[in-house]
């Protein structure tokens, strides 16, 4: 059930180990029209940003090899097109959201993720407005 | 032609082993202040499970990537139940790369870590409990499918169950049907939950 | 034909179990090609369904039939100039940034593991000879090294067949190789003389203990047949071997996002290569 593609879409990477998360995320961003590429934990999402930098990253904090912290860090030392970053992590506790903002993050959410809230904030981050 | 052969076969320039390289050695190596000194020490350690509280001591300070992961790497290889021992108390570490890098060690380690995987699974800390649930991710035990059960039955934290229905869309038998189903109605309000129970759930029935 | 169907769930869970373990993404316009080899094996291991063969490939101790299966999956030839676009970023990205670092008239140092019969090292030797000018100005010191020995007298003994060396331009086999009476391609004996041949087992330390120094690190299609604890390993033996600044090359289906933090990811035209850093 892939949107048709459309020459502005906006592209978003997941960086997520689970397999699950990443195919929810999908979803949710697909049907609201974002195209979506997939890395499986850091090493894997820089490879593909510097392959093609994304204009949105959706980053989980416990991954294998390279957690979303070191990501982030290594990410925003590139010389690349930055773009936002959320967080999305288990962790609630306010040092994990200092981290994740002093790792260059952009915003920090809280799972289980709902999908209005995770599209309200992707929208807000790409400066599209909060409407649905 | 450009090309020319090593006079000796490939000859190293300096060895950082030309050190004592007893236990005791190896152990006052394991603290120098150089990188390169400490890291070969930690790789020797592996022969040397009697040193298993020392490399996580060192590990737990260690703050160069190219010696914590051969800390890690020779923990993986001593393997024993002290160093199960010392990767849990990493779990409980305060900074993620520790923590994940102790879940992957402890992947590769499904005997020794199938002793206390029970207890990890009853952690009062949910994020010791999600972690844990990470270690089955790759775990080849014959109890994974049983142990991730037991957490989607049971535990009250909607995190801990989301992690372990990830792993159930692969591992699950038609054991995890009435588990997978009973969730659902435990957290109705949670979408991310009922997705991923549908998608396990479709995966076992269609298996 | 064989009665053991795989499901699209089937499919979906064997490819994310795939891709997490080697880094290989199967679209669906694969899914025949997947299939095939998944029922080929489900009946040579009489596992009798997707069901029992992926138990096994998930929880069997060895880790032996995803190594079985993952060969079956990847086409895993040699020839020469195979993947010949890192040897592009070879000499176009790594020994331009390797040789600012150095005085000129030093050596440089590369290593290609595994040797299997000789192609890729000596493919690395002909495109530095035709495609790197700086050559004149540099020694370099190629050692290639294999756990096999036999196959090690093969690549010693320099000689190919047609398909070994159809992707060499006519120009560059006809400078570098003649033909026997057998109707095989004979690498000359320059070439022969300009690689070091080793025996190396990388999981034995006593083994890699020596090999120090180098600037570059061929390896590609080797590790992804590996254990995780044993591609660990590898990937510190490598970093052990590499100058800082030193750069590793895997094979195009490989990422070292599976196997170690280690290194830094490089992005260069032609090519994704790992760098051990500089300094700490």
């Amino acid at each position: 059930m892939n949107p048709r593609p459309e020459p502005n879409r906006k592209r978003v990477l997941v960086v997520d180990d689970a397999a699950t998360v990443r195919m929810y995320h999908r979803q949710i961003l697909e049907g609201a029209g974002f195209a979506v590429d997939e890395a499986i934990n850091g090493i894997e999402g820089l490879e593909k940003a510097l392959t093609a930098p994304y204009d949105l990253y959706l980053v989980d904090i416990n991954m294998p090899k390279q957690d979303g912290y070191d990501f982030l860090r290594d990410l925003r030392r590139r010389e690349i097109p930055q773009a936002p970053a959320m967080m999305i992590s288990t962790e609630a506790e306010p040092h994990d959201r200092r981290l994740a903002y002093e790792a260059g993050a952009n915003f920090y959410l809280t799972k289980p993720i709902k999908p209005e809230e995770l599209l309200s904030h992707c929208r807000l981050l790409l400066g599209l407005g909060g409407a649905a | 032609m450009p090309f020319v052969k090593p006079h000796t076969p490939v000859a190293p320039e300096h060895d950082e082993r030309a050190r004592p390289r007893d236990l005791a050695g190896l152990r006052a190596i394991l603290n120098a202040p150089d990188p390169m000194a400490r890291r070969w020490a930690a790789r020797d350690l592996a022969s040397h499970p009697e040193a298993v509280t020392d490399l996580i001591a060192r590990l737990e300070v260690e703050s160069d990537p190219a010696v914590r992961e051969a800390l890690l790497t020779s923990l993986t290889e001593i393997g024993d139940a002290a160093a199960v021992a010392g990767l849990v108390r990493c779990l409980r570490s305060q900074e993620a790369a520790l923590r994940n890098e102790a879940i992957e060690a402890m992947k590769n380690l499904p005997e020794a870590v199938a002793p206390v995987m029970t207890d990890l699974l009853r952690d009062p800390d949910p994020d010791v409990r999600i972690l844990a649930v990470n270690v089955l991710e790759s775990l080849r035990h014959p109890e994974v499918e049983n142990w991730l059960i037991a957490v989607v039955r049971d535990d009250a934290h909607v995190n801990v169950c989301a992690a372990a229905v990830d792993l159930l869309g692969e591992v699950g038998s038609t054991a995890a049907l009435e588990p997978l189903e009973a969730l659902k109605r435990r957290f109705p309000d949670e979408p991310y939950i009922a997705f991923a129970a549908d998608l396990a759930l479709k995966r076992v029935r269609e298996a | 034909m064989s009665d053991i169907a795989i499901s699209n769930e089937d499919f979906q869970k064997f490819r994310e179990f795939f891709y997490r373990k080697t880094g290989i993404q199967f679209e669906r316009s694969k899914r025949y090609f997947v299939d095939k080899r998944l029922v080929q094996r489900i009946e040579e291991t009489g596992s009798g369904s997707f069901r029992g063969y992926f138990t096994m490939l998930r929880f069997q101790a060895s880790g032996e039939e995803l190594q079985t299966l993952t060969n079956l999956m990847t086409v895993n030839e040699t020839y020469f100039y195979r993947e010949d676009y890192q040897f592009q970023c070879l000499v176009d990205s790594m020994l331009p940034e390797v040789t600012a670092r150095r005085k000129p008239g030093t050596t440089l140092r590369v290593w290609s593991i595994p040797s299997s019969s000789g192609e890729e090292p000596y493919s690395i030797a002909l495109y530095l000879l035709e495609h790197w000018p700086e050559l004149a100005n540099w020694d370099i010191e190629l050692v290639s090294s294999d756990i096999d020995t036999a196959i090690l007298k093969r690549a010693r003994e320099g000689s190919y067949s047609q398909s070994s060396v159809q992707h060499l331009p006519g120009e560059t086999l006809a400078r570098h190789f003649t033909v026997t009476r057998d109707g095989d391609y004979q690498i000359s004996d320059d070439l022969r003389q300009s690689v070091e041949f080793t025996r190396v087992n990388l999981a034995d330390p006593a083994d890699t203990r020596a090999y120090r120094g180098f600037d570059v690190i061929f390896c590609r299609n080797l590790l992804i047949y590996f254990d995780d604890l044993s591609r660990r390993k590898a990937a510190e033996v490598f970093y052990d071997a590499l100058n800082p600044g030193g750069f590793v090359c895997l094979g195009h289906s490989e990422s070292m996002s599976r196997i170690s933090s280690l290194f830094t990811v490089r992005r260069f035209p032609d090519a994704i290569v790992y760098q051990k850093p500089e300094s700490r």
